[in-house]
């Protein structure tokens, strides 16, 4: 199939050495000043050289939203699809094309509300896509109505008494869908950011990556409590693979378990009895007690929940592929001819 | 119809050009599959033949109940047919309520054979008769062939080891085998289907050929049936042949465009009736590296479709007009990107959930028109279960050539039904072709158009130097930018209309069958086509001045239709919905044309289009449709 479509695949290549600047489109972006999503834009820029992908075989597809706009501003193959779609049309390109590298992006009401269905049975089945939801909390595209990751009793244009519903938190659902990469950053930690856009990527399976993203028109400051720069040391938890989790400018303070609840410790020395973290658990159970965790309870948990290994959708479609076509090498006339025919002269 | 002759030994044998037969029987009792052994052992004697199969509404109504009836209707000719047949010359009932939903069909004088033993007085009473019509005298006017169906098939299985349940379920075999004597049929073709069925259940096996044997034994040794009756093969031309459903040609011709523009296959899509068929059929052929995708609604089926055609593949998704309504959207898209993709439905009755397991032709206009904008698609339609196979292959040489989502208007008529196929070399059909854009100078624009044909370049992710950006919003058609601009989007607009209306210049001019002018025109489209050939065909030979055409391409029309339409002095449109078609010609061609609407979830019968043809003709009086109560069959 690489051949039908004239691509170059990285083994037959020279692996390309980028820049920034390689995946920076002649296009205007339109985002408003001080939007959080021109953050997203530069740290996935400057994590793409990394890949060592030709840039021909990158894909960005969106849905629709201020979020979406994104594949316009990345010299890359992109397609701006439709509200919430853009999960169906990026399993239908790398089912057809494993070998591409494909990144949904999407918003909190693209890809949990009108692509809430979509966003499940991607993640179910683990296609190898990089998928990156930008958490505003808010629709902004619209102008300003409360989102499905809203907190409830928001005031908003369509809300002017409060919104009346309970928001979704984006990791639980990533989890519960059983996606193996399960990731959250902000805008406003750029090393953090681009690290987990790195990871996400080079994830094997399909990778979830919210984004706390500041929407300065509509939503300005919703994370501003525990991302800004003052406060972050003592209100994120930032989470490593393998080590105790520990917060705080010296990371001073622990998280310690009893029984399912989370306790904060503070000013704790020893190790002895923190929580150590594990992404690739056999369970879940530690990242839904994590994913639970939030502001102002908690110190907010940013970083990789969870990675873990399991069969890649595509490749099992092209490996039935491959042994179906040893077992039973395709005849076309064969087929034509059904179980029974018979000849007139 | 036969005299009584309790002395004949030797049957009467009857040369008929054509009969029409149905089987009808508990959802349990395995109709179709009998009807599929009988049609497949006349497709090989060599007769022509049409099949209508009619599925109940519930997967399992209540045993013996009136919804629960499961019918197949075959008629088989020495002579050329194109319908299943208006009514059935012989009817088999396997239990009460299969007489009662069906009897109403049955010709008068025509052949009733029933399972005398399924006539208990709670077999009667689930078919909400109050007396035994096998003894009210009410089935005076037909041939009634009590047989005791149940009772001679489990003596036939005595040494069977199998529970007697399981014995029951071989009646359809005996059944099978009376009918196939009444016919003079061989047993060959189902003793070679069921070894091969069966071959790893020698009981089962052993069970349903005693039971085939015994039935045929019991036509040839008893003398209930005084005459036999035959059927000559039908003239055709040479080649090899087989039986094959519209749904099975349909999976078949989109495999075939593969095969031809060497372009691998991928079909998206979420189960719907009558269209899960084609998923099934494509999901098997993995060996040809078709690779089926199982959506979580038909709104990502179509996406995932779009996606495929993106990445350069033959993209193909299936569903029903309900489906079809849900994947408007994304067809929207795929007409904005200018991507080449096929839609399949398989039309069903509407609105809504409608019936889902009976026909209609009434997605017409919302594959015309049922998106937001002005949204052209190229629309075809195949007209007998056999053309489904090339019209397959038309919808993608279409799409590719001129960067159009192409819709595929098939119907459960078309898609259940059957016929034997002459097997053709894919020499025979049209090459199908299409390029990618290559790497030039400059920056790449995705809308520059081809100069004839209006489609656009196409580049796909993998092509270096060819990155760009395509989406739903319009775009500039120099650079494919987003772009606003008043004078870029009407140019666009019509852009997009004029390529799919430039689709004329690629297909056939309309054929007429008959004069090509005179006093009427019947015109169809789609899975009509048998119903209006024939019955035009019936007018011709009474000294009428009838010609019909079928419409395969609806969306641009074929180039000669206006021409056609001016040479008739009244057009007619049988269709099967209220009048779509006449809508599109009525406002292209300014032509009175008349309707002929049935929405009966039934196809038309040749003697209703033939009555119309008359009425029109003023040669009776209006015509009104007579529909049997209770409803033919199923619920
Ligand atoms: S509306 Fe909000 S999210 Fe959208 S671009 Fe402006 S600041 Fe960013």
């Amino acid at each position: 199939m690489a051949t039908t479509n004239g691509t170059t695949t990285n083994d037959e290549l020279e692996l390309p050495v980028l820049t920034r600047k390689d995946f920076v489109t002649d296009q205007e972006v339109r985002w408003c000043p001080g939007c959080g999503d021109y953050a997203i834009l530069a740290q996935m820029q400057r994590m793409l050289p990394r890949l060592r992908i030709p840039k021909e075989n990158l894909v960005f597809i969106s849905g629709i939203g201020c979020s979406s706009r994104f594949p316009y501003y990345v010299e890359t193959y992109g397609f701006h699809s439709i509200h919430g779609r853009a999960p169906t049309i990026a399993s239908g390109l790398k089912t057809a094309r494993p070998e591409l590298s494909v990144f949904v992006i999407t918003g909190d009401g693209d890809g949990l509300s009108i692509g809430g269905n979509h966003m499940l049975h991607v993640m179910r089945r683990n296609i190898d896509l990089t998928i990156i939801l930008f958490n505003n909390r808010i629709y902004g595209l619209t102008k300003g109505q409360f989102s499905p990751t809203s907190e409830m009793g928001k005031v908003t244009k369509s809300s002017p008494y409060g919104t009346t519903e309970r928001p979704l938190n984006p990791i639980r659902v990533a989890l519960a869908a059983g996606a193996t990469f399960i990731a959250r950053s902000i805008d406003r930690d750029t090393a953090h950011l681009e690290e987990t856009l790195y990871k996400a990527a080079k994830h094997k399976g399909v990778s979830f990556v919210e984004v706390y993203q500041n929407c300065n028109i509509f939503n300005d400051g919703a994370f501003a409590a525990f991302a800004d720069k003052g406060v972050r040391q003592d209100k994120l938890l930032y989470l490593e693979d393998g080590a105790p989790l520990r917060f705080g400018a010296e990371r001073q303070h622990g998280i310690t378990l009893d029984g399912f609840e989370p306790r904060v410790v503070e000013d704790v020395s020893s190790d002895d009895g923190l929580v150590v973290h594990d992404a690739a658990s056999r369970t879940q159970n530690l990242a839904n007690i994590l994913a639970e965790m939030d502001y102002p309870d908690y110190p907010v948990p940013v970083g990789v929940f969870r990675d873990i290994e399991a069969p890649i959708f595509e490749d099992l479609i092209a490996a039935q592929v491959e042994s179906a076509r040893q077992k039973s090498p395709p005849n076309f006339q064969d087929l034509l001819n059904g179980s029974e025919t018979w000849e007139v002269s | 119809m036969t005299t009584e002759s309790p002395a004949l030994t030797t049957p009467r044998v009857e040369s008929r050009e054509r009969v029409t037969v149905r089987f009808a029987g508990d959802s349990g009792d395995g109709m179709q599959l009998t009807g599929t052994q009988f049609t497949k052992t006349a497709a090989v004697f060599g007769n022509d033949l049409a099949t209508l199969p009619d599925y109940p509404a519930e997967i399992r109504a209540p045993t013996g109940s009136l919804p629960g009836v499961s019918g197949f209707q075959v008629s088989f000719a020495s002579t050329d047919i194109r319908t299943p047949g208006d009514a059935p010359d012989a009817l088999v009932a396997m239990n009460p309520a299969a007489l009662k939903t069906n009897i109403g069909d049955l010709v008068p004088g025509g052949l009733l054979i029933v399972d005398e033993d399924e006539f208990s007085p709670a077999n009667l009473k689930k078919a909400s008769y109050t007396t035994n019509p096998l003894e009210d005298g009410s089935l005076a006017a037909f041939q009634v062939r009590p047989i005791r169906i149940t009772h001679q098939n489990e003596l036939a299985l005595a040494d069977v080891d199998l529970p007697s349940q399981q014995k029951f379920l071989s009646r359809n075999f005996y059944a099978l085998g009376v009918v196939l004597w009444l016919y003079g049929r061989s047993l060959d073709t189902t003793i070679r289907w069921a070894e091969e069925k069966f071959g790893r259940n020698p009981e089962v096996l052993d069970a349903n050929l005693k039971a085939l044997h015994a039935g045929h034994a019991f036509g040839e040794t008893t003398e209930m049936f005084h005459t036999r009756y035959e059927v000559a093969p039908a003239p055709v031309p040479p080649g090899v042949y087989r039986h094959i459903s519209g749904n099975e040609a349909t999976a078949l011709g989109f495999l075939a465009a593969s095969v031809k523009s060497k372009l691998p296959l991928f079909y998206a899509s979420y189960p719907i009736t009558p269209a899960s068929d084609v998923l099934h059929e494509l999901s098997k052929l993995r060996n040809f590296g078709v690779k089926t995708f199982q959506a979580e609604d038909e709104i990502a089926a179509m996406g995932a479709a779009i996606g495929a055609s993106y990445g350069g593949h033959l993209a193909l998704t299936g569903t029903s007009g309900p489906g079809l309504a849900l994947k408007s959207e994304g067809l929207n898209l795929a007409v904005m990107t200018e991507l080449p993709v096929v839609i399949i439905d398989v039309q069903r009755s509407g609105p809504s959930t409608g019936m889902p397991t009976k026909t209609e032709q009434s997605d017409l206009l919302q594959a015309m028109y049922g998106r937001n904008g002005d949204s052209p698609v190229a629309i075809v339609a195949p007209a007998t279960p056999s053309e489904c196979f090339g019209m397959a292959i038309e919808a993608f040489r279409i799409a590719l050539k001129h960067m159009v989502p192409v819709i595929y208007l098939s119907d459960g008529y078309l898609g259940n039904g059957s016929e034997p196929w002459r097997i053709p070399s894919l020499d025979e059909f049209a090459d199908i072709t299409y390029s990618y854009a290559e790497a030039g100078e400059g920056d790449f624009n995705p809308y520059k158009r081809d100069p004839d044909t209006l489609a656009r370049n196409w580049a796909v992710p993998g092509q270096p130097g060819l990155e760009h950006r395509i989406g739903g919003i319009e775009k500039s058609a120099d650079n494919g930018n987003i772009s606003y601009d008043p004078g870029n989007h009407h140019r666009m607009t019509l852009a997009r209309t004029e390529k799919v209306a430039r689709v004329a210049n690629d297909i056939p001019d309309l054929e007429v069958t008959g004069p090509d002018s005179g006093d009427l025109l019947v015109l169809g489209w789609g899975g009509t086509y048998g119903a209006i050939t024939s019955a035009a065909e019936r007018a011709r030979n009474e000294g009428k001045s009838v010609s019909s055409a079928q419409l395969r391409y609806l969306n641009p029309f074929p180039k000669n239709l206006g021409d056609v339409l001016s040479r008739f002095n009244k057009v007619l449109i049988p269709e099967l919905n209220t009048g779509q078609l006449v809508v599109l010609i009525r406002s292209k061609f300014l032509v009175d044309a008349v309707p002929f609407n049935k929405i009966a979830g039934q196809p038309f019968k040749i003697a209703e289009v033939q009555a119309k043809i008359d009425e029109l003709l003023g040669l009776r009086e209006p015509f009104e449709f007579e529909f049997a109560v209770p409803p033919a069959i199923g619920g």
